[in-house]
């Protein structure tokens, strides 16, 4: 039987150390709702998402009650918008009605964000997929709880450069356009390679064509967790180190497991996976950096992180693995900068820079995320920016992503506010030498080869 | 048969455990398991339960057995077995 020391372990976890489930994130798919009339394309979207939702928040808050460990989101995510609108929309404002459709639906069944105004051009753009992402900064202008997404390479295809310029601009465009809403447009702006269909994270998640009709996919969290742990064997060698991340990693995940199985249950959902992120908010000891300090760094940054970043990301991997019946989505360390207390103050005292966080991102996932940048970098720049980060991901066969925010009239050292889980971040310089030329190349870049890996 | 934990910690003072239980026998709620331990001069008690023939909710009684804490000035909190067995047994 259960005993003391351990109820009281599980509790001092989520009352000490910010042990929680980050979301439970429904997939709809919305392939039976496609239309050639845009009227009614929207109103069957809308129709779904109520039939299939209505009780995922009170469904939530029950489990939440009952089990003792806070779910902090629910979220819906959706099939790539670009697929489903392609047969009705003749213009991009078509596509940005669509956009409004889910923000009403995602308020009327009260999830915080909703996932899937996306399109996946990893290889090629169709004429409704081009259309489609360029209103994505007009979707995201109009719309709170919208979340954008766009797939632009993968190791089987290559990058499509094309998309890799396009988005560029489009970032641009949506920090213009968003600007007095404190640039939170780019902050709901992921761009992908290698992006999963099973990610239940926000802003990236959208529901694969490779899904079922409707699934549960749950995120698990608690960096405060393994911090905690980590305190108790400091100078330990790395194998007590290691055993120790996994052990934590594998309590963090059955409470995801748990989670997932009753949600799949009450909600009558299959279960689909159960993403093993490490996932920092700006709470004071909920940080991925922490952990990283922990291990023994001065400061996030210092030479070491990437070493100390990627045994904890395995670790993780190794203890979730067994944890979970199924394990998929994005599953990784999050390095996001402005959600997480540690790489803020590291930017801020001169420790960490973008391209150390782009080397980060090889051995973990998911990208450059959360970083605001002057607002007067070029498109081309930003582009640029995409094309390293989706090269990384396309030839070490991960998911990589960028999520970047130009803001504007700031500059590198000032401070920007996105407000709540989205917290605040300092501007961060980037390197203006140009790479015009490059970018304005137009094509795509071929598939990598998938031998002699060196 | 689903069992529930029911938790108290705070500072020790006369009566919790009677005030705790006077509440369980009139919610009918059964008395399965009690453990008690004093942790730095706080008092930490685990009970495991049977809720099943409670006449109130699941989300009544924890809501209840919190308000009952705040008067006595201890944290009561009522949880659902699994998340313990889930998290520590393999």
């Amino acid at each position: 039987m259960i005993n003391l020391f351990e109820v009281k372990e599980t509790n001092d976890m989520v009352e000490h150390e910010n042990l929680d489930v980050r979301t439970i994130t429904m997939g709809i798919s919305l392939l039976d709702c496609i239309d050639s009339d845009i009227d009614k394309l929207n109103e069957k979207i809308y129709n779904k998402i109520i039939s299939k939702a209505k009780n995922l928040v009170a469904t939530g808050n029950e489990i939440e009650k009952e089990i003792g460990i806070p779910i902090v989101n629910k979220r819906i995510s959706v099939t790539p918008i670009g697929l489903v609108g392609a047969s009705a929309c003749k213009s991009s404002d078509d596509f940005v009605s669509i956009a409004k459709t889910l923000d009403k639906a995602a308020k009327e069944v009260g999830v915080n964000f909703i996932g899937g105004y996306s399109c996946l051009v990893s290889k090629g753009m169709t004429p409704a997929e081009e259309m489609m992402i360029r209103s994505i900064p007009k979707a995201l202008a109009c719309t709170d709880r919208v979340c954008s997404s766009v797939n632009v390479g993968s190791t089987k295809t290559g990058l499509n450069m094309d998309a890799v310029k396009l988005m560029g601009e489009v970032i641009v465009e949506t920090d213009e356009i968003t600007k007095d809403a404190a640039c939170l447009g780019c902050a709901k702006l992921v761009v992908f390679c290698n992006a999963p269909d099973d990610n239940p994270f926000m802003a990236g998640a959208f529901h694969g064509v490779t899904e079922a009709d409707c699934i549960i996919n749950v995120g698990v969290s608690g960096p405060g967790v393994v911090k905690n742990a980590l305190s108790k064997v400091r100078g330990k060698n790395f194998e007590v180190l290691c055993e120790t991340i996994k052990k934590t990693a594998f309590k963090v995940t059955r409470v995801g497991q748990l989670v997932a199985q009753e949600a799949s249950k009450r909600l009558g959902v299959p279960f689909g996976i159960i993403d093993l992120s490490l996932a920092p908010t700006p709470a004071v000891g909920d940080s991925v950096a922490e952990i990283l300090e922990e291990i023994g760094l001065e400061r996030v940054g210092a030479p070491g992180t990437t070493a100390a970043l990627a045994l904890l990301n395995d670790q993780v991997k190794k203890g979730g693995v067994m944890a979970s019946s199924y394990v998929g989505g994005l599953s990784g360390a999050f390095i996001p900068v402005s959600e997480d207390q540690g790489m803020i103050d590291a930017v801020n005292v001169g420790a960490l820079t973008l391209e150390k966080l782009e080397a980060m991102t090889c051995v973990c996932s998911v990208g450059l995320d959360m970083i605001a940048i002057p607002g007067d970098t070029k498109a081309t720049t930003i582009s640029g920016i995409i094309a390293d980060e989706a090269a990384i991901g396309m030839i070490n066969q991960k998911t990589t992503a960028v999520r970047i925010i130009p803001v504007p009239g700031k500059k590198v050292g000032e401070m920007v506010e996105f407000g709540g889980l989205l917290g605040y971040a300092p501007v961060m310089p980037v390197n203006n030498f140009s790479c015009d030329a490059f970018v304005n190349r137009g094509g795509r870049i071929p598939a990598p080869i998938h031998s002699f890996k060196n | 048969m689903k069992k529930t934990v029911i938790t108290v910690v705070g500072k020790d003072t006369v009566g919790i455990i009677a005030k705790v239980c006077t509440y369980l026998a009139e919610n009918n709620v059964n008395i399965l398991d009690i453990s008690q331990t004093i942790v730095q001069d706080y008092f930490n008690m685990m009970m495991i339960v049977d809720a099943n023939k409670a006449e109130k909710k699941f989300g009544q009684l924890s809501d209840e057995m919190a308000a009952l804490g705040d008067q006595i000035g201890v944290q009561i909190k009522m949880q659902s077995e699994d998340i313990f067995n889930i998290m520590h047994r393999v």
